[in-house]
């Protein structure tokens, strides 16, 4: 551990450690462009010179390992006339464009020139020129701003593994850039208009909205998919204007995928902003709440307990969950279910449905094996955590699956389900891998367990899990990938059939001999709505999606930026969303429709403010107390002993882009679709 | 241009190439397959080229087109037969590389970095390519043509079009870069 004095305070820190983060860890700030504490250092902006006593020149303090007596100074004379120096060149070819730049504002090379800059500049010469590069629907380019950090190249080339960014030619005529103005295919590009410092990089989107010093930002948790993603969302007035990420060094480090990013212009078309009832002309017809409640009220007094269904989607939040259940319990209807994608586990112990390892724990394995995954779309920050381990320690990996380039080798072991048997009876040869790892991890997708074999794959892969000892006293190496962020705490919180109830194909089957009468469905549009068409469908929800077509009657309820929702993420991590903007037009929170419906129903349940309803999910299940930690859960069997299928696996997620009610009305998803899918079609 | 491939002559020559890198960090051989194929296709590298020898190596299509343009010897457009580098560095601008170029334009009609109709010449201003000894310089595909002044130049370019043999190195005779005179103070007595 060796010691240093940075201007005139002595701290130990760890060998290895930067002259940079040694002054960070002392509580000095130091300038830097190029330097960013997640990608690899390049030492290419010079800003954050510093002056070590005994030394000629300034010190390039981001690439500077300390040592031992070390004397450092960050605010002489020295320091600060280099660092004018290096600014002022920076500047020279920097355009004045700052009122009409959308970085403007939050911009590193604004907030340093203020600090560093001069008033006025010496070149009198012209700036140099740079066009513009077309990166596709994302982002938007502003090249003449580009200072050539190459945070954007490293992200690209280190994070993502798929080098799409590059810079081009040399000394003044660099440009950062693409092969051939192709466009960025990365579900995470979105991030290098975070880490761009200047206004370079901006979101296209978003361009020329707005200003950031006027959003508010409310802190929020992502349900696009499983992972739960620490977002900010910021808004003016009643409008998402963005969502960028906040750190979260458990689930999602820095970075947020596209379509967390991208995806909320969704939240401004097709909403359900008030009731609507079916009228006799079979048309959808605006309608009071009331009006609604009492049509609701009259179809389910003539309709038995146990002919009342409900489902409910994948972007719902706990407390709607639980207050839904409770309703159809008062109901007298076991017939309910959060899985509406029809898969059948779900049902045994917490360890079968989660992500054991934990996403940060993914870090420390030393072998992973994919069954039926595309990390890459199912959980791209999952992904890049693996690409992480790929990158610092030649995670060996390997993939029982359809091919898809993840952005680290992959040994390719087929698509054929039954290669799981023979992992088991010891014949491939990956085995012996297996054998000698540590650390084995595997992740089992949705795409491997939405088969009518589910069950039996998970017994499969429990029975590996067991032999190769995946799971150990301090290590859990067995992880299931949901896909749905509202997956878990449905199952945590039994929404699933009850004695002799139905799951969701059975109900679907039940539909059509008539044996369910009323389906709920709340916010559940990921199914095949056309049997239901003859029953009376009761929708919930916040677009007018699939679900929604359906209806008889039509409940307006709460996108998840709209409510505080509770979520617990792929790895049983319980996490909190705030209300960032009120709903559209007479929509309410979504578990107090189901308590308002209660109270008509003449069931009222026993919770009316958010305190109570929390304290009834901490009731049904007291993990939901531990907000933002994650609980070991136990080893135990599940899954069932069966005959495997042999139809290949196929992937869970066909389109990354358009997965949910959100994502499919959001204008800018429809252009990655369009553009980005397109493109690689034409590639294949 | 379709897919390029390396010659039977050159593919023999890159296995031979790729076996000065262990295989692991082939990619370092990206300078010597670039200029392999560069010669093979007249001079330039077409991105077919690029795309061939990236795939070849295993890496991403624009790490390797960072290369082909970091490096300025490496032409990325179609080149002329004869590629005339003048040398517009201090040594040979004093000497008189102004006027070759001036020899450029008026007899070929080419201007920096144009190629004459007949695709016969590429015109290239370059720095210093370190002949200064012996300016002005020009650098004719591989070699050095030098001590020029616009008659020889000329005589160089019009021997070239007729597909005449050129001599290269210096146009007045002199050795080397040896004294174009006898120094005074190396008189003798």
């Amino acid at each position: 551990m060796p010691k240093l004095v940075i201007d005139d305070k002595e701290i130990e820190v760890p060998e290895g450690m930067t002259v940079l983060q040694a002054a960070a860890e002392a509580g000095i700030e130091i300038p830097v462009f190029c330097y960013h504490p997640k990608l690899s250092i390049a030492g290419n902006c010079r800003m954050c010179l510093v002056e070590v006593k005994n030394t000629p020149k300034p010190v390039a303090s981001c690439a500077m390992p300390v040592c031992e007596g070390m004397v450092i100074h960050t605010n002489s004379v020295m320091v600060e006339k280099a660092r004018k120096g290096v600014l002022e060149f920076l500047l020279i070819n920097h355009p004045l464009d700052c009122p009409i730049c959308d970085q403007g504002g939050e911009c590193d090379l604004q907030d340093i020139t203020i600090a560093y800059g001069r008033s006025s500049s010496r070149f009198d010469l012209n700036k140099r020129a740079v066009p513009n590069k077309e990166f596709g629907p994302l982002i938007e380019t502003a090249m003449n701003r580009c200072i050539q950090c190459t945070r954007c190249v490293r992200f690209s080339t280190e994070i993502v593994g798929i080098s799409e960014l590059g810079a081009m030619g040399r000394g003044e005529d660099m440009e950062i850039g693409t092969y051939l103005q192709n466009t960025i295919t990365s579900e995470l590009s979105g991030n290098i208009i975070d880490i761009c410092p200047v206004g370079a990089l901006t979101s296209k989107p978003y361009s020329f909205k707005g200003r950031s010093w006027e959003l508010s930002h409310t802190p929020s948790i992502d349900v696009f998919d499983a992972v739960g993603s620490a977002i900010r969302v910021d808004t003016r007035g009643r409008e998402v204007m963005r969502i960028l990420p906040r750190q979260n060094d458990e689930v999602n480090e820095t970075w947020i995928s596209d379509k967390t990013r991208f995806a909320y212009d969704g939240l401004k078309y097709q909403r359900l902003d008030q009731p609507y009832a079916r009228g006799e002309d079979g048309l959808l017809h605006p309608v009071g709440w009331n009006e609604a409640f009492s049509l609701i009220a009259d179809r389910l007094q003539h309709v038995p307990g146990n002919h009342i269904a409900a489902l409910a989607g994948d972007m719902v939040d706990a407390e709607s969950m639980v207050a839904l259940k409770d309703l159809m319990i008062s109901l007298g209807s076991p017939h309910i279910d959060c899985r509406q994608d029809g898969v059948d586990v779900g049902v045994g112990p917490r360890c079968s449905y989660l992500f054991n390892t934990t996403i940060a724990g993914i870090e420390q394995a030393d072998f992973c094996l994919l069954i039926g995954t595309n990390p890459r779309w199912e959980a791209p920050l999952i992904n890049a955590r693996i690409r992480k381990n790929y990158l610092f320690n030649n995670l060996p990996v390997a993939s029982i699956g359809p091919f898809y380039p993840l952005g680290y080798p992959v040994k390719d072991l087929g698509d054929d389900p039954q290669t799981l048997e023979k992992i088991l009876k010891e014949k491939p040869p990956i085995c012996s891998a297996l054998k000698a790892a540590q650390k084995p991890m595997l992740i089992l997708g949705q795409g491997a367990l939405r088969r009518a074999d589910g069950e039996v794959i998970l017994r499969l892969a429990q029975e590996i899990a067991d032999k190769y000892g995946f799971v150990q006293k301090t290590w859990n190496g067995f992880n299931v990938l949901q896909t749905a962020a509202s997956r878990v705490a449905g199952l945590d919180l039994g929404f699933l059939p009850g004695p002799k109830g139905y799951g969701t194909q059975k109900i679907v089957e039940a539909v059509k001999k008539k044996k369910i009468e009323v389906v709920y469905l709340l916010a559940a549009d990921e199914i095949d709505v056309k049997p239901l068409e003859s029953t009376f469908v009761i929708y919930q929800g916040h677009h007018g999606d699939r679900g929604a077509t359906i209806a008889d009657v039509i409940l307006p309820g709460c996108a998840y930026t709209e409510k505080e929702g509770t979520y617990v993420n792929t790895e049983g991590r319980v996490q909190k969303t705030l209300k960032a903007t009120p709903p559209p037009g007479e929509a309410k929170e979504d578990w107090k429709i189901i308590k308002a419906l209660s109270d008509k129903l003449g069931l009222s349940l026993p919770y009316a403010t958010p305190k109570e309803i929390q304290a009834r999910l901490v009731e049904v299940n007291p993990l939901f107390d531990e907000v933002d930690r994650i609980q070991p859960s136990s080893w135990k069997p599940f899954g069932r002993e069966g005959d495997v299928n042999p139809v290949p696996f196929e992937f869970a997620i066909k389109n990354f882009y358009m997965t949910d009610s959100i994502s499919r009305h959001s204008r800018t998803m429809a252009k990655c679709v369009q553009q980005i899918l397109g493109q690689e079609k034409v590639h294949a | 241009m379709t897919a390029f491939k390396f010659s039977k002559e050159n593919a023999a020559r890159v296995k031979e190439i790729l076996t000065h890198y262990p295989p692991d960090r082939k990619a370092s051989a990206i300078l010597p397959l670039f200029e392999l194929a560069q010669r093979q296709c007249g001079g330039w590298l077409p991105k077919e080229a690029i795309e061939a020898i990236t795939e070849m190596l295993e890496i991403s299509l624009i790490r390797g087109y960072e290369v082909a343009t970091f490096y300025t010897m490496f032409n990325l457009k179609p080149m002329g037969k004869y590629h005339l580098q003048i040398c517009g560095t201090t040594p040979c601008m004093l000497r008189g590389s102004e006027d070759l170029k001036g020899v450029c334009k008026r007899h070929l009609g080419i201007e920096n970095k144009e190629t004459t109709k007949d695709g016969l010449f590429t015109l290239t201003e370059v720095e210093c390519i370190g002949a200064c000894a012996n300016a002005p310089v020009v650098q004719i595909n591989d070699d050095y043509f030098e001590d020029l002044d616009e008659k020889s130049f000329l005589k160089i370019l019009e021997d070239l079009k007729a597909d005449r043999k050129v001599k290269s190195g210096s146009a007045i005779g002199r050795q080397g870069s040896a004294p174009e005179k006898r120094r005074p103070h190396a008189k003798s007595k």
